[in-house]
């Protein structure tokens, strides 16, 4: 059972990531990542994460992709239409990518042989009790300056992004 | 048994979406969709520290995920702030044509 | 005894004169610079008859000077007889021709920087002769190589004089470096350079060494005295004002050389091989210097290339083994030599300038007294039986009959030569009709006295002072004893010589030019000196300058040296040039060069780290 799930969602999550990659309109693309995200999420649960396929869900494709569809629109942005300059990109990315996979898999294979398995359940500390109370903890310092950064961040948007005073 | 996933699919799989990620960021030539491919290499990310929380049984995995995720938010405001501005100013979003810092 | 005294009180002179003197009267100059060495020559009789009969050497010790490792270098002044001869013609003569000076360059510029400079020769030669040691002895040689090189070119804004004052020094630097070596050899294989010590253990040295340092020695006094190869410099060296030939280049700082190769004496009985080649060398010298000396027409050149043989006749007596007859020349030398000099200086300061015997002519009804003692200055160099040079040159020619009868003949036609010329300048001078345009006047007695004192000591000098008999306890050599046949063959060429000078210039003028013109390759060849010095210009300076110009300064300095520190700069830009390519502006190029350096990073991690 946990196996179908994972295979269904791990294959959405390819499919709609190579969707990403190789759309031409954004919008069309940002769609294909709501669908990474969202198959990411049940990919959580299977590994016992419940608060944070919850927060994925949420945050990430609820908020974040929301606003990037904001934007696409906004910006009226089309599909790109003039080929590319890059003579390094075309000419190394390649074969960067492939050996980038190639080594990946080859370490993950070679580290960690078939003895760790996952079904579902098998690891009950992610609630939000738990994530909860390591947050407030043990964290607590990092919890503190990312607010600030939130703060930051939203204080440089309203910057950026407002009208030229006149 | 035969419901038990090994760990290391998990693992092969965030490496792949990672991957995926870098060529949507080496290829594409609109920055919205760099914008996005950083996205996914973030969410790959976020499935091997939540992967590795499972294997040594420690809630701090999805802590680093949560902080990831913060960031993330905070990065694709301001990231997308900037967009709109170079649009503004230069009236295009092929990364291309933005090579004033050449040498 | 405080023989520190001697050179210093002239030092004194020098730093008075030299740091003060533009501010002081002409007196005031005077009083220092004559007065110091006046007061080194009376410190000089006061010490010497204070040591008595100077039966051995007498030393004194003032400092260490050197103290490194083996050598020891002390700083010593010694006197023994032969420092007694030399001190007192280098201060007596010294004081007569400062007294001249006064005189002769009043009216000059740069009258303080004159007797400043000559009173520190006069500290450097007598450091030279007061040295007890070879290292001490060489400070005070290349010390008047550079009072010689600064009062030739006394003159500064001639070209010709600070060309001469280069040459002088150059080519005694030549001379320098031959002495440098023999030098080097006498510490290796002596450990010291102490004259008594050197002297001691040099009986028992290899015979091979000895005459290395003994030949190496002689080169230095090439350079020095002006010998052959190394006497190019005489000639020139007149460009200086003509007390300062008469003093350096005639009676005291050309004579360092045959000083210091008496004073080694040791090194050469026994290196016989060295002494023959000594005195080959100088008879060789005597010979050309007296040809070229026949044909020449200024009356400094004349009396220069006369030195040049006459130290060669110094050298002969050397190299004979009559070390104490080379020495007994060197002072009559000095005395008719620098009477000769000064004399022509009081001509040529007669006639305001003019030096060409060509222009000369009947000058003994007008400067009668200069006419009396030139007369007696040419009768001594002339040999003139009974005067200095008679008894002087006769025994070095008898030592030379005795080791080697062909330098004697030789000896004997040279002193004919030196006879004729020396005549032939005087005839020239003085008979006749004057052939010039000044009006000749009598030299002041400032000058004049000094002139008299010279010639009186000229003529009965020799007689006087028996300086070979002084010397016997010094050099145990043989003397030869006085044999008359030889003698009266040399008095007899002197003669004849005189007589021949009488019958050309003075009976039958027109001769001298007859004979000129029949002989015209000869003249010419013997005018122009042997074209010496064109040939020198041509072998040695040209391919010298050539070969720095083109090699060292062309190929080494500017292509290597700076090649290499302007194509340092070159490449950096060369290697900025490339760096800065990367840059391209474009960010997906960006990125994909950190992607590749990601993957570069995690092989190496798994490569060196292992995998567990």
């Amino acid at each position: 059972m946990d196996l179908i799930l994972f295979l269904v969602f791990a294959g959405i999550a390819v499919v709609a990531a190579i969707n990403v990659v190789v759309q031409r309109h954004p919008v069309a693309s940002a769609v294909s990542l709501i669908a990474v995200m969202g198959s990411l999420a049940v990919l959580y649960l299977l590994l016992g994460a419940e608060f944070l396929a919850a927060a994925q869900v949420i945050v990430y494709a609820g908020a974040i992709m929301v606003l990037f569809v904001f934007v696409i629109m906004l910006l009226n942005a089309g599909g790109e239409t003039k080929p590319g300059r890059s003579f390094v990109a075309s000419l190394l990315g390649v074969p960067v990518l492939i050996a980038l996979l190639a080594l990946l898999a080859f370490f993950v294979s070679r580290i960690y042989p078939r003895d760790t398995e996952v079904h579902f359940g098998g690891f009950r500390g992610g609630t939000a009790q738990a994530v909860g109370r390591a947050l407030f903890t043990t964290y607590l310092l990092p919890f503190e300056i990312t607010s600030i950064l939130i703060l930051i961040a939203i204080v440089g948007a309203i910057v950026l992004a407002r009208k030229e005073l006149e | 048994m035969m419901s038990h996933i090994p760990l290391s699919w998990f693992l092969m799989l965030s490496a792949v979406l990672f991957s995926l990620g870098v060529a949507g960021f080496i290829f594409r030539r609109n920055i919205i969709t760099m914008f996005m491919s950083i996205e996914l290499i973030l969410n790959a990310v976020n499935l091997t520290f939540i992967t590795f929380a499972y294997q040594r049984k420690d809630v701090a995995g999805h802590l680093f995920a949560f902080f990831v995720m913060v960031v993330a938010a905070a990065e694709a405001a301001v990231g997308l702030a900037i967009i709109l501005t170079v649009f503004k100013n230069r009236g295009t979003l092929n990364i291309d044509d933005l090579d004033s810092m050449k040498n | 005894m405080q023989l520190w005294l001697i050179p210093a009180l002239p030092l004194a002179g020098f730093l008075i004169n030299g740091l003060f003197g533009r501010r002081f009267s002409k007196g005031l100059v005077n009083t220092f610079a004559i007065g110091s060495v006046v007061l080194a020559f009376v410190w000089v009789l006061k010490t010497l008859f204070g040591l008595g009969g100077l039966p051995g050497t007498y030393t004194e010790h003032y400092f260490t000077w050197i103290q490194s490792g083996a050598l020891t270098v002390n700083c010593d002044f010694s006197v023994d007889r032969l420092t007694a001869v030399m001190l007192l013609v280098v201060t007596g003569i010294g004081s007569l021709i400062h007294i001249y000076a006064i005189g002769y360059m009043a009216h000059e510029g740069g009258y303080y920087r004159f007797f400043a400079f000559l009173n520190l020769f006069m500290f450097f030669m007598l450091t030279l002769v007061l040295a007890a040691n070879y290292l001490v002895l060489f400070v005070g040689w290349e010390g008047v190589g550079l009072c010689s090189y600064l009062l030739i070119g006394f003159y500064f804004d001639k070209k010709f004089a600070t060309d001469a004052g280069n040459k002088a020094f150059i080519v005694n630097r030549i001379g320098d470096f031959g002495f440098s070596l023999a030098m080097f050899l006498i510490f290796r294989q002596f450990g010291t350079l102490d004259f008594a010590h050197v002297f001691a253990q040099a009986p028992v040295a290899p015979v091979a060494l000895l005459t290395l340092v003994g030949i190496l020695l002689m080169v230095g006094a090439c350079g020095k005295s002006a010998q052959i190869p190394l006497y190019v410099w005489l000639p020139d060296a007149m460009a200086g004002p003509t007390p300062v030939s008469a003093l350096i280049h005639a009676a005291t700082m050309v004579t360092a050389g045959v000083y210091m190769t008496a004073r080694s004496w040791v090194i050469y009985t026994h290196a016989p091989i060295a002494m023959d080649v000594i005195a080959y060398i100088g008879i060789a010298t005597a010979f050309v210097a007296a040809t070229i000396g026949l044909a020449q027409n200024d009356i400094k050149k004349v009396f220069a290339y006369s030195t040049v043989s006459q130290l060669g006749y110094m050298f002969v007596g050397v190299g004979c083994g009559a070390f104490s007859a080379g020495i007994y020349h060197l002072m009559t030398h000095a005395f008719f030599k620098a009477l000769l000099f000064l004399g022509a200086g009081a001509v040529i300061h007669s006639l305001s300038g003019e030096q060409d015997m060509r222009q000369m002519g009947g000058l003994r009804s007008k400067i009668p007294w200069t006419f009396g003692v030139m007369l007696c200055a040419s009768l001594a160099i002339a040999g003139f039986p009974l005067t200095s040079g008679y008894f002087s040159k006769d025994a070095i020619l008898l030592a030379a009959n005795h080791r080697a009868p062909w330098i004697y003949w030789v000896g004997v036609f040279t002193a004919g030569m030196t006879a004729f010329y020396v005549f032939r300048a005087f005839f020239m001078t003085f008979t006749g009709k004057y052939r010039g345009k000044e009006h000749p006047h009598e030299s002041p007695p400032v000058m004049l006295v000094p002139l008299v004192i010279l010639a009186a000591l000229s003529i009965v000098g020799g007689a006087l002072f028996k300086v070979p008999d002084f010397l016997r306890t010094v050099f145990p050599a043989a003397e030869v004893p006085e044999e008359f046949g030889p003698m009266a063959v040399a008095s007899a060429a002197g003669l004849l010589g005189i007589g021949l000078a009488w019958l050309l210039y003075v009976y039958r003028p027109g001769i001298p030019d007859s004979i000129a013109s029949g002989a015209k390759g000869l003249y010419t060849l013997v005018y122009n000196k042997y074209f010496v010095d064109e040939i020198y210009d041509a072998a040695v300076v040209k391919p010298l300058v050539g070969g720095s110009r083109l090699v060292l300064w062309k190929g080494i300095d500017a292509g290597l040296i700076d090649g290499i520190v302007n194509g340092i700069g070159a490449r950096a830009k060369n290697i900025g040039d490339v760096l800065r390519l990367p840059q391209s502006g474009n960010t997906r190029s960006y990125a994909t060069w950190v992607a590749l350096g990601g993957v570069l990073v995690i092989f190496l991690m798994a490569a060196l780290g292992g995998l567990r």
